[in-house]
């Protein structure tokens, strides 16, 4: 072996090509749009498309970790509304915002570990355990709300500043999504607690033969997921002001196309944080773009699965490529 | 003027991008003959044997059969020209009959919806009856791995093929299943059918085979009558340099004090096993495959299994709930399937080494130092030879016997007192299974307790200073020094054999 010391994470090495071309294409495409349209680089576009993404991106983080260790949850959407109208409800009921907020947090967690015990000790699948779920927690934001968003106009304007709030210029809201991009970036690249997450990921099999408690890295993932999704829903409530029991709809499969253009696997063991959330950012540029070009929103959502499957694509090939170099 | 060859391959190249795997590989096979194909991993065997099959399409050169120039553009061309090709992994669907495995392709040609069911399992019946004793309508997943190697092979045997390649049929089978499986091939090329077979195993190629071509980098290297070649030749001719001897040194002192004792060990597979290891000695575990041999060593290591029994290292007695509190403890496990369990084939080769105990190349809070992961790596892949271009790429990037370094310097990592390793060279070239071997030598000497389950009696008889054999999950007997031979080892292995090791003792 030749001594090629570099004071950067092996990990971060093998996904580092991913995130340069996505700045890549992120930068051209923001160039582009700067020439395309007078109204792109200005102060309220950019602040709206942020705060566009930046709550979502916190189930992006979530999401990419799940799918590292080799899982995937569908529940994230129905999860982060349950979490709103958990919230709303308790609010209603006199509860201090801020004890609703926790307290709808730890019942995500709750749900997480409901979902974790069913995958790891009674060893059902992922996909179907977060399937049903999705469909229960749907259910009891319907059942909780009757159905009707839940107005919450006497929240404290300390509350409200979560979600609506600036610091200095920045919004609450990035500010919190930037803290839990950095700091989950750096546990997952850098942590042995999180490390544990790429082995079971990688190879289960080969995790549990190298002493790895995998089950327990599985529950615990499945929890953290459900969890962020808990901090997403008590933001959202926050911002809006109000709790919407269908909020959430289809977050999933944006969230898991986010993940997986930023270079995560659906079979576990790739992935970065900094790539998911680059992904995050590239769907959502690519929307608020094509809005103000005044693109039909029916061509965004094509536009987007084709993003999607265009760099799939590309990751298959790559993977079939390193695959034959290594044969010789 | 004679038949020309059933098979002649001239001058064939074959290059994967900026890789060139064969330049100008030759390879002729006579009508009747058994052809051994030798040479260590990438020599280019498999890619030439993916030729013939028409899996993959020469770059250049001529492929004849009977002195025709043919072209072979798809499997299903190698198969309509008569080519049966049975690989090393095992390709079966699980989920349906063995019955329906063996006759899949014939099922698909036929252009039939559905074959008929008893007729289907009285032919593959007449197919296995020679094989072994599996029963045609169990679903081919519920087989052992051995089982399931056999069936591969009866399904080539049932393409009526003229040309049969054999890609190490043998490393999972028993030497009784062997041993079978030799028969039926020359059963085979009495009827004028050649056969290609290639195997790691000296032994296998000099008790079988009528001729061997050796391959080195993609080229050819030499044809010989196997008669006219000791196993010597051979396998210098396959590392290209003169190899000092097989295998290491044995022990020549008696060994010392004990690291490991086991006591009544017992689960669902094995029972009431006793032993112990001593200082500086290499012991083996020998017995047929299925005999509980790696259940054994999984059950002591909380790997699979509720064995009950108590362990001692170095005297103290050890709880042991899970592998982790074993790896703690110092005892590790090395798994018989490497791409299975052994390794992480995507992550990089310092992730890999580093996997067993993080907190070695981790500082306060548990934040990992790359530059102390490199630095492990680059240490102990240096002591065990590792050939690889910086510890930063894939471990599937490396070739078999380097692979299987990286699965042993994982455990090396955590500096453990005892290593219990399972078929250690499977799948490994020569010149990696003579280093793996001082390796291990190297290990005991310097006080690392060694076990080493082996199914290639040879290993346990060059190897080992005692074997211990199983025979139906039991200990059947013990062999020290000369007394380790193939003869006794196969005795006491023998399903039945535990009244006649008293006679051996």
């Amino acid at each position: 072996m030749t001594a090629t010391t570099q004071e950067r994470s092996l990990i971060a090495r093998l996904s580092g090509a991913r995130e340069t071309g996505l700045v890549l294409i992120i930068l051209a495409l923001f160039l582009i749009m700067s020439v395309a349209s007078e109204h792109f680089l200005t102060w309220p576009n950019m602040r709206a498309m942020a705060m566009a993404f930046s709550v979502e991106a916190i189930v992006v983080v979530g999401m990419t970790i799940l799918l590292i260790s080799g899982g995937i949850d569908l529940s994230v959407g129905s999860v982060t509304a349950l979490a709103m109208v958990v919230a709303g409800l308790l609010f209603l009921a006199g509860v201090n915002p801020w004890v609703a907020a926790l307290i709808a947090i730890a019942l995500c967690a709750g749900i997480g570990a409901i979902m974790g015990f069913f995958v790891t000790v009674v060893g059902l699948h992922h996909f179907i355990v977060t399937l049903a779920a999705m469909v229960i927690a749907r259910g009891l934001c319907l059942l909780g709300t009757g159905g009707r968003p839940l107005g919450l106009y006497d929240l404290p304007d300390g509350f409200k500043w979560i979600g609506i709030g600036s610091v200095g210029v920045i919004p609450v809201a990035i500010v919190i999504f930037v803290l839990v991009v950095v700091v989950f970036d750096f546990l997952l690249r850098r942590t042995t607690a999180f490390r544990l997450v790429y082995y079971t990921g990688s190879n289960e099999k080969a995790a549990a033969y190298s002493g790895i408690r995998t089950k327990r890295v599985i529950f615990l993932t499945t929890v953290l997921c459900s969890t962020l999704c808990g901090v997403a829903g008590v933001i959202y409530m926050a911002r809006f002001g109000s709790a919407q029991p269908t909020f959430g709809v289809g977050m999933e499969l944006n969230v898991i196309a986010a993940a997986v253009i930023g270079g995560a696997s659906l079979s576990g063991g790739k992935g970065s944080i900094l790539g998911a959330i680059l992904g995050a950012v590239l769907l959502s540029l690519v929307s608020s773009s094509l809005a103000l070009l005044n693109v039909s929103v029916y061509w965004q959502d094509i536009i987007r699965g084709s993003i999607l499957l265009a760099a799939v694509t590309f990751d298959h090939y790559l993977v079939k490529r390193q695959a034959a170099g290594g044969r010789a | 003027m004679s038949a020309p060859p059933l098979l002649q391959l001239t001058d064939v190249t074959k290059s994967f991008g900026a890789i060139r795997a064969l330049r100008g590989a030759r390879l002729e096979l006579l009508a009747g003959e058994i052809h051994a194909l030798a040479g260590e991993n990438g020599a280019g065997k498999s890619t030439l044997m993916n030729i013939i099959d028409g899996i993959l399409q020469p770059d250049g050169g001529e492929i004849r059969i009977d002195g025709q120039p043919v072209r072979i553009d798809s499997p299903a061309a190698a198969q309509r020209l008569g080519i049966g090709f049975v690989h090393q992994e095992i390709a079966l669907c699980a989920d349906i009959s063995v019955a329906e495995n063996i006759y899949m392709s014939q099922t698909a040609r036929s252009g039939r919806a559905l074959m008929g069911g008893a007729e289907l399992i009285a032919r593959a019946a007449e197919v296995l009856a020679p094989l072994a004793d599996i029963d045609p309508r169990v679903p081919a997943g519920r087989l052992s791995i051995s089982q399931q190697q056999l069936v591969e092979i009866a399904k080539a045997l049932t393409l009526d093929c003229r040309i049969l390649i054999l890609d190490e049929p043998t490393a999972a089978l028993t030497e009784h299943e062997a041993q079978k499986l030799f028969a039926i091939m020359r059963g085979l090329t009495a009827r004028g059918i050649g056969i290609i077979y290639i195997s790691h195993r000296m032994a296998e190629i000099f008790g079988t085979c009528d001729r061997v071509t050796v391959m080195r980098d993609g080229q050819h290297i030499r044809t010989d009558r196997i008669a006219d070649l000791t196993p010597a030749d051979v396998v210098n001719a396959m590392v290209g340099r003169q190899l000092d001897a097989l295998y290491p040194p044995k022990l020549t002192a008696p060994p010392g004090p004990e690291i490991l004792r086991v006591e009544g060990l017992t689960d669902q597979r094995f029972r009431d096993v006793s032993f112990s290891l001593r200082q500086g000695e290499i012991l083996g575990l020998g017995g047929l495959i299925g005999a509980g041999r790696s259940e054994i060593a999984r059950g002591l290591t909380r790997l699979e299994g509720k064995a009950t029994g108590r362990v001692w290292l170095h005297g103290t007695a050890l709880e042991l709930r899970d592998y982790a509190d074993c790896i703690a403890a110092g005892i590790v496990y090395l798994s018989e399937d490497r791409k299975g369990d052994g390794v992480f084939l995507d992550l990089p080769i310092a992730a890999n080494i580093a996997a067993l105990d993080l907190r070695r190349v981790a500082g306060r809070f548990g934040v990992i130092n790359p530059g102390r992961e490199t630095a492990q790596a680059e240490r102990i892949g240096a002591s065990l030879r590792l050939k690889a271009a910086s510890p930063a790429h894939r471990v599937a990037s490396l070739s078999g016997g380097n692979q299987q370094k990286v699965a042993l310097a994982k455990l090396l990592a955590v500096e453990p007192k005892v290593i219990l390793l399972d078929e250690p060279t499977r799948g490994v070239d020569v010149g990696a299974k003579a280093e793996i071997h001082a390796i291990l030598r190297g290990l005991a000497e310097s006080g690392v307790g060694i076990l080493v389950i082996s199914s290639e009696l040879p290993e346990l008889i060059g190897l080992c200073d005692r074997v211990l054999v199983v025979s139906e999950g039991r200990l059947a007997g013990e062999l020290t020094g000369p007394a380790i031979t193939e003869q006794n080892i196969m005795t006491l292995a023998a399903p039945g054999a535990l009244a006649a090791s008293e006679t051996l003792q």
